[in-house]
């Protein structure tokens, strides 16, 4: 490994810990910040609130904030439960739903 | 929640692409994705420790596997994300987390290597998840007719399988219009079917 000196073990970011408070986090969840990133968060947590300003999924947060897909549900989940982030499930989509992203899907 | 009730809520969807290692998957959305496939780690404990050749660092008990994935804006409100599953047998278990939620998965296969293809056909229809194949057109590769593909695979009568190409926006963009409507005719089917018994 080229960059021994800097390489930290993914899961020393959240102090060991490799299950999420919340086990319903998908790769496509979408978080959003609840306020904006301040001092009392440090690092990652705080460069993760700061990549949701806008709607961001969780794939998309374990990307840009350049952490394993792990790691990142593991601290998304405790900035959730925090109330530093809010995150929308959805239910299972309407017919009427997965006829319009078809529509849309067939004139892309 | 104040101040946010009169904000646009965005969707996000996700649609599966599967198939074996090399089989075109991350060309595939690639093709359709409005931003370059990103890629993200999914990192690995314990499980590969003896199956990776990691001579003399036995120490290592974390190793990753990509994930690759790609966004389409199919309005102002829906995004659909495309998921590569990773190639690799070994990495099967990830697929649970991946296939969680998803409107549905496009199989790819290589008519070529046809049978690299088998675990994710079992594991998509052991799951009763909504998939369609498509055999991915390579340049050398010998046809096949469809149905030959569909028998050699013991793919359903219902089961759509599609000839595409993974270079081609157009192609792309067919196989998963496909995909939808199977997904809309599984969800519509149960109801049908509760409707026959009576």
């Amino acid at each position: 490994m080229e960059d021994d000196a800097t390489f930290v073990r993914p899961f020393i970011i959240t102090g060991g810990r490799a299950e999420p408070l919340q086990a319903d986090l998908r790769l496509e969840t979408l978080v959003v910040a609840v306020g904006v990133p301040d001092e009392t968060l440090t690092f990652e947590r705080r460069h993760i609130v700061a990549v949701c300003a806008e709607p961001t999924t969780l794939a998309e947060v374990a990307s840009r904030v350049g952490v394993p897909l792990g790691v990142a549900k593991v601290l998304v989940s405790d900035l959730v439960v925090a109330g530093r982030l809010d995150c929308r499930q959805p239910a299972e989509l309407p017919l009427q739903m997965l006829e319009r992203i078809r529509d849309h899907v067939r004139a892309l | 929640m104040s101040g946010r009730s009169d904000r646009i809520v965005p969707l996000a969807v996700k649609i599966v692409v599967s198939g074996g290692l090399g089989v075109g998957k991350t060309t595939f959305i690639g093709a359709i994705s409005e931003i370059e496939p990103l890629d993200t780690e999914a990192a690995i404990t314990q499980v590969s420790v003896g199956v990776d050749s990691l001579d003399g660092v036995e120490s290592k008990t974390t190793t990753t596997v990509a994930l690759d994935f790609g966004r389409i804006t199919l309005d102002p409100t829906i995004a659909l994300y495309l998921f590569g599953t990773p190639g690799q047998d070994r990495f099967s278990f990830l697929w649970d987390d991946l296939v969680e939620g998803a409107l549905g998965t496009v199989v790819l296969a290589d008519t070529r290597r046809i049978e690299e293809c088998f675990p994710a056909v079992d594991y998509f229809e052991s799951h009763g998840a909504p998939f369609v194949l498509a055999v991915n057109r390579f340049d050398g590769a010998e046809r096949f007719e469809l149905e030959e593909v569909r028998e050699a695979l013991g793919l359903g009568a219902d089961v759509p399988v599609l000839e595409c190409d993974a270079r081609e926006r157009g192609s792309v963009r067919d196989v998963l219009g496909a995909l939808m409507d199977r997904v809309i005719g599984v969800r519509a089917a149960p109801k049908r079917r509760v409707a026959m018994v009576r």
